[in-house]
């Protein structure tokens, strides 16, 4: 990237930014000079958590990412799965925001195959490799099942995703097993992540795997001796409790 | 245009832990130091408050902390004969960037490397025999016992938490007794451990082994370092490693040494600056300063008296062969220095799944585990083991964050119903026996710029040429087994062991020890740097860092790093400063 590109993407990004004030990481500044420890009030970065406003996925794509989730995690009768925990709603966030566009990662081609080794490679950012991978999942469901994903029965939905999985069904443009690959890790991600991202509602999958959340302070319960510790989980928002009528 | 700056005494590119080492010995022996870092300025209060720092998300998945891969990141390959490509995100480590650099965001594991760490050429051949040709394995140039009262004063600025095991030569119950003496005890004592370290140790003991606490930035009580700042007690909260501690529990930069120097006159930090160049002068044997630029596209030229590379090791290479600072190494005919012995880590772990106790592994913190080193080193006798080195064996609970850490036991499927129901059943009942195992340097393993990828600014990613050698696969295998049967010692339901086998794989996180590329040693023929870690090729120019590494020990680094920044450090304010030249000659 050229620095005038480079500048214009600065520039992009702060107006981009719905913050009011210029989040301090994105100019150079000089410090010391027997100034002591720089501290203004809210200063700081605040993480890109979306909003309701944030969305990628046309209505079509939400309801086959979201059908796709809740075979990857379901629910069922041991507990909760992706669709109490609403993880069609972070991926909507997080492919609508700087992941989804690949801001931070490195896109320069050429854009090669590669080994296993060396990881992602596709020249789409995740967005674009969801939005081409769906319409090829759209495509191939329709020829040889005569639906599309929605409308299949779960076990076939399983079997079609295994087949991306274990690379016997292949897309035309795109990766169909690197798509397989990022959605199944940022399904785990919504499913886990905290409940600002929009993912997790009410912090369903920390209580259903006992997980306490953003505690702070374990000191009293370090010397557990494997008995089990219950705590309620805290989210970075607080509890259910505490911020809802 | 650049524009051409006042001069300074030093300047420092890139400021993490020995950035902040080097900046306040120079400042207190009165240099004006000016220090350069690419990323942002990154303090407690404002970049990973308790209120905020708990954000997994964030922090790892989203790479909050780390180098920005758009910026600037590495191509890979596993050996000369694949093409490289970069590595689009990170995986297999991640770099830090900002103010405090991977200091902010470390477990703090601190260790000493073992005497014979430092002479692993001359020590594992008098002790075996000649080495396999093509295994480019170095002495440092500097033993323990030179390095022993850094090591002390940089576990004292830590206020690391630890046992001692050999106090003067005299072995301690209950600490390491494979350690260099030490000329003192640790500062703190060791954290309180938990469930899984007490199964750990009884087992470990029960096979004849030695446990003993894994020496812990993270702290048992508060303390207050020799330079006046107070540290925290752990709370134990279990988001350590990939975020900032929010509690002033983890030694870092930003608690140890940065709030000080930012009260010096003489020192300044300039952020969100990159150097691009470090300039020579016309006849190549001196650097004069650095050009650098700023968020505005402004290049500047800062000139300086001395250069010292503080960034990290992978950065610190390119930035020498970017500027044509030492010969660039050349796998075919062995020659050349800078981007040699490029070394990692080899990890492998078997991951323990109880029935009825409960591990609650989200009460963790980054160093807290007990740890067995009779495997590490030559610690024990390699005769007809056909590898040298070992690593150390450890049970530490350092979290339960759920996106990163729910294992699941051998034969569940990685999606759909089984897998979610074998995620709650084990996630608060288990632990995991890590291999820390050490990575022999190889004729083929090495750094240089890449021929056809670029950063931001235009300049040559870093092209890493790696793959785990046949010392390391024979390490792998006869240390994981000895963890296999710890775990299985251990009173759990079943165990599920996590080898390390194939090709190294730039993809699944293993661990942020990347060394060598810039290395120390005797011979300006063979290393990048002399003993005092300071340029054969421009005597005003020093290196910092795990790239001095000639090899990977099986520790963690940053223990080293920290006692050969204090030693260098030493030799510059007591020897160079009152005679500017090569401190070593040839």
């Amino acid at each position: 990237m050229s620095l005038q590109t480079r500048r214009r993407v600065l520039q992009f990004m702060l107006l981009g930014s719905t913050a009011f004030a210029a989040p301090r990481g994105l100019f150079a500044a000089e410090y010391g000079r027997g100034k002591g420890m720089p501290w203004s009030p809210l200063k700081g970065e605040t993480p890109y958590y979306g909003t309701n406003d944030d969305r990628f996925f046309s209505p079509a794509e939400r309801e086959t990412v979201a059908a796709i989730c809740a075979r990857l995690i379901p629910s069922d009768s041991d507990g909760p799965g992706a669709s109490e925990a609403d993880v069609v709603t972070f991926l909507d966030r997080q492919m609508a925001g700087f992941y989804g566009r690949g801001q931070h990662w490195y896109m320069q081609g050429p854009f090669g195959e590669g080994t296993a080794t060396q990881g992602y490679q596709s020249e789409h950012p995740p967005a674009m490799l969801y939005r081409l991978a769906l319409a090829e999942l759209d495509s191939y469901c329709r020829t040889e099942n005569g639906y599309p994903f929605v409308d299949l029965p779960a076990e076939t939905q399983d079997e079609i995703l295994t087949g991306l999985d274990e690379e016997t069904i292949e897309f035309k443009g795109v990766s169909a097993k690197a798509f397989f690959d990022l959605i199944l890790k940022n399904a785990v991600e919504g499913f886990f992540a905290d409940p600002i991202y929009g993912g997790n509602r009410d912090m369903i999958a920390w209580r259903y795997i006992g997980f306490p959340g953003t505690r702070y302070d374990y000191r009293d319960f370090v010397g557990h001796g494997g008995a089990a510790v219950r705590l309620e989980p805290v989210s970075l928002m607080g509890r259910p409790g505490w911020n809802r009528s | 245009m650049t524009k051409q700056l006042r001069s300074v005494d030093v300047v420092l590119v890139g400021f993490g832990w020995t950035g902040a080492i080097y900046a306040e010995k120079l400042t207190a022996a009165g240099l004006e130091v000016r220090a350069f870092e690419r990323g942002p300025w990154r303090d407690t209060p404002g970049d990973f408050a308790t209120t905020f720092a708990q954000d997994e998300l964030r922090y790892y998945w989203r790479h909050g902390m780390f180098q920005e891969a758009s910026q600037a990141t590495l191509t890979f390959r596993n050996n000369g004969a694949q093409t490289a490509l970069p590595m689009r995100h990170w995986g297999s480590f991640l770099p830090g960037n900002g103010v405090g650099g991977a200091g902010v965001h470390w477990n703090g594991q601190t260790y000493r490397f073992l005497p014979s760490d430092f002479e692993a050429r001359s020590h594992n051949e008098d002790r075996y025999g000649p080495l396999p040709e093509h295994m480019t394995v170095q002495d440092y140039g500097v033993t323990y016992e030179e390095l022993e009262p850094h090591f002390d004063y940089f576990e004292k600025i830590c206020g690391i938490c630890g046992q001692a095991g050999n106090l003067n030569g005299r072995t301690v119950d209950g600490g390491n007794p494979y350690e260099g003496p030490r000329s003192d005890d640790y500062p703190n004592p060791p954290m309180q451990m938990t469930f899984s370290q007490d199964r750990f140790a009884a087992s470990a003991r029960e096979l004849g082994l030695n446990p003993f606490p894994v020496p812990s930035a993270n702290m048992s009580r508060a303390y207050v370092n020799p330079l006046g700042l107070q540290l925290a007690p752990c709370t134990y909260c279990g988001f350590c490693e990939k975020h900032g501690c929010g509690n002033y529990s983890k030694s870092s930069p930003q608690t140890t040494i940065i709030p000080v120097l930012m009260q010096r006159p003489n020192f300044s930090l300039l952020t969100n600056s990159e150097v691009l160049r470090i300039e020579k002068s016309a006849d190549g044997s001196r650097t004069t300063g650095v050009t650098y630029v700023d968020t505005s596209g402004d290049t500047y030229f800062q000139p300086a008296e001395m250069v010292v590379l503080c960034a990290y090791p992978l950065e610190n290479t390119r930035l020498l062969l970017l500027s044509q600072i030492g010969e660039p190494y050349d796998p075919r005919t062995g020659e050349g220095v800078v981007g040699k012995n490029y070394c990692y880590q080899v990890m492998s772990s078997a991951t323990v799944f109880f029935e009825e106790e409960f591990t609650n592994g989200f009460i963790g913190a980054g160093a807290l585990g007990m740890v067995a080193d009779d495997y590490n080193g030559d610690n024990f006798d390699h005769s007809g083991l056909g590898f040298i080195g070992g690593g150390y064996i450890a049970c530490h609970t350092t979290n339960a964050r759920p996106i990163e850490s729910h294992p699941v036991p051998d034969g569940v499927p990685r999606w759909g119903s089984k897998w979610k129901r074998a995620v709650r059943e084990n996630f608060l009942k288990t632990t995991s026996v890590g291999v820390h195992g050490a990575s022999m340097a190889h004729r083929s393993n090495y750094l240089d710029l890449d021929p056809t990828y670029t950063d931001a600014h235009g300049r040559p990613l870093l092209r890493m040429t790696y793959d785990f050698t046949l010392n390391d696969r024979r390490l792998t295998q006869h240390l994981t087994p000895v963890a296999e049967q710890i775990a299985r010692g251990m009173g759990g339901r079943e165990v599920k062991v996590n080898d390390r086998r194939g090709s190294y794989d730039s993809v699944p996180y293993q661990t942020t020890h990347n060394t060598g590329g810039t290395i120390m040693g005797a011979d300006p023929a063979t290393s990048v740097v002399n003993r005092y870690c300071q340029s054969w090729d421009c005597p005003n120019l020093f290196v910092a860092g795990a790239g001095l590494f000639p090899q990977n020990a099986g520790y963690n680094p940053t223990g080293t790093v920290g006692a050969l920044a204090y030693w260098s450090v030493d030799a510059i304010i007591n020897q160079y400063l009152r005679q500017t030249g090569p401190l070593v000659q040839t």
